[in-house]
């Protein structure tokens, strides 16, 4: 039985990349005996972390270590900064987030559609896309102040290029055979875009908003360190400035901690039927 | 030298068939678009020269029958079957149905696709039900979706997305989302070339006990001698490239018909023959 299960392990890695059905079957089987191994190792850099800074190899103040970064997380959730600041940094997120969806997938539809409109605003986008979100700080300052507005005027700019340029493209490779198939079927203009288009792009959309939510929430930090006084990358420049690097790594572990949540959650998007279609190997 | 005042030329008349179909002189040319030709005859063409595929093609198809359009590959058989349906305009010519012009797809004439041309984002069910949205009551829909998803025996596949389905059981739901149409015309563009072997052949028998208990007329493409052969009822055989019909043959013998024997055996050496091939290997 040992010998044997060892070898279905061993296998099963090959298993995975032939049949799609098997992956979550064979994954899960591989991962559970040795989801302690991961476990044992993050344990163990804890322990090296929190014995050096014991003996004194460095200062504590430049590293603080691991039982430090503990008390400062009770301080900070004890007293409320750290809900506060969270849930700060994820509306503003929010906000931008989905205006970004909104606007980079109606004027991707549209474009996408209307070729004329696409090669005309082709150049522009190109143009647009690969400046950075943080390059309009001081715009985004002078145009928004200091205050929400700026900060989600970035996060903006980070999702909606993206979200745009996936879309537009999502369009454009829609095979025309849907299109005969609804021309046949005598579909109203409405009914293109409500049975065809939208469906058709949603699994694209889907990827590029869980990708564009990751750097959303990426640029949410860099964006509250310097446009507002709240939220988690502002608690990470503030605790700095007062030199409290167990705040920072706080505001670190927390900003890690919520990245994955918000992954996680948005993953589930790719799960129901009408989007499976896509992710589901031939 | 008298003129005289009645002229009959050609004249052809059959009793006890409607035209149902009608394409007068159609012609048909593309762009090339290929920088090296794709065979000898395109030699000396370049890109952005024009491709003549369809030459002259005259044809009337009568109500109620079964015709497979045969030809060589790339001689525009499916082209032909598309200005048919409408989906492309033809160079020069005219398509009438029932006296009517074509000059779009209708949802009364329902195009099945090769391979995959139901909505992968819809379930079978809605897929089925795309057709007959415009039926006043729920009900109504679900009885006719469920009418023919049994008829192309697809029941408890319903909710099923088509990534679930096998090759043959997608076709047969699209066959089963085109007929719960209730088309007057089904055009079939090689439904069935991507299928294996046994299942080609399962569908070809429910498709030709579909057009004995339903008598619609029906369209189909296929590269298939033998396909054709049981399938139809007319047989238009297309030439190479400029295509022109080539041959125009009406098979009688009933259902279900054994090939290797009789007229059948002589219809399939001379289209083997016709179309280059030898029967015998």
């Amino acid at each position: 039985m040992g010998e044997n299960s060892r070898l279905c392990k061993f296998f099963s890695f090959a298993q995975v990349g032939i049949s799609g059905h098997r992956t979550r079957v064979t994954i899960k089987n591989v991962a559970s005996p040795s989801k302690i191994c991961p476990l044992i190792i993050f344990l163990l850099m804890l322990v090296i972390w929190e014995i050096t800074s014991m003996v004194g190899m460095y200062d504590s103040g430049t590293l603080p270590p691991p039982s430090r970064v503990i008390k400062a997380f009770s301080e900070l959730a004890s007293n409320g900064i750290l809900l506060r600041y969270s849930v700060a940094s994820l509306f503003r997120v929010t906000v931008g987030f989905y205006l970004a969806v909104f606007l980079g997938m109606s004027i991707g539809v549209l474009l996408g559609v209307w070729q004329r409109g696409c090669q005309m605003f082709h150049a522009l986008i190109q143009f647009l896309r690969p400046i950075s979100p943080l390059a309009w700080i001081p715009f985004a300052l002078l145009w928004f102040g200091i205050g929400d507005g700026s900060a989600i005027f970035l996060i903006f700019l980070s999702s909606f290029f993206p979200m745009l340029f996936s879309t537009i493209v999502a369009v454009k490779n829609i095979p025309r055979l849907y299109f005969q198939t609804g021309a046949n079927f005598g579909f109203t203009k409405a009914e293109f875009f409500k049975l065809v288009i939208f469906p058709a792009i949603l699994p694209e959309v889907v990827t590029a908003m869980r990708i564009s939510l990751g750097v959303a929430w990426l640029v949410v930090v860099a964006a509250e360190m310097i446009a507002v006084k709240s939220g988690l990358g502002y608690l990470i420049i503030d605790s700095r400035n007062a030199l409290r690097m167990d705040y920072v790594i706080v505001a670190m572990i927390t900003i890690g901690v919520i990245g994955l949540t918000i992954d996680k959650v948005i993953s589930q998007l790719q799960k129901p039927g009408f989007v499976r279609w896509k992710f589901e190997k031939k | 030298m008298r003129r005289s005042k009645i002229q009959i030329q050609d004249l052809n008349m059959e009793y006890g068939k409607n035209n149902k179909v009608v394409v007068d002189d159609v012609q048909m040319e593309f762009v090339e678009r290929r920088k090296v030709p794709r065979s000898e005859k395109d030699q000396g063409k370049k890109q952005g020269d024009k491709v003549e595929v369809l030459k002259s093609i005259t044809l009337n198809i009568y109500e109620g029958e079964f015709v497979c359009i045969l030809g060589p590959s790339g001689c525009g058989k499916s082209t032909l079957l598309k200005i048919i349906a409408g989906f492309i305009q033809p160079t020069s010519g005219v398509i009438t149905i029932d006296g009517h012009r074509v000059t779009g797809p209708r949802p009364n004439n329902i195009f099945v696709f090769q391979e995959g041309g139901l909505f992968p984002w819809l379930t079978v069910y809605e897929n089925v039900a795309l057709g007959i949205r415009h039926l006043a009551t729920e009900e109504e829909k679900q009885e006719r979706v469920y009418e023919y998803l049994e008829m192309v025996d697809l029941l408890g596949f319903e909710n099923h997305y088509p990534h679930m389905l096998s090759g043959g059981m997608k076709q047969r739901a699209e066959i089963a989302r085109a007929l719960a149409v209730k088309p007057e015309i089904l055009y079939m563009d090689e439904p069935f070339s991507g299928l294996d072997f046994l299942t080609r052949l399962h569908l070809r028998e429910e498709l030709i006990n579909m057009h004995l208990y339903i008598q619609k007329t029906i369209l189909f493409v296929t590269h298939d001698i033998d396909e054709a052969i049981q399938l139809a009822d007319r047989l238009i055989v297309l030439s190479d490239r400029p295509s022109e019909v080539k041959m125009n043959y009406e098979i009688k013998e009933a259902h279900p018909r054994d090939i290797n024997t009789g007229e059948l055996r002589s219809i399939r050496q001379q289209l083997y023959l016709s179309l280059g091939v030898h029967y015998t290997l």
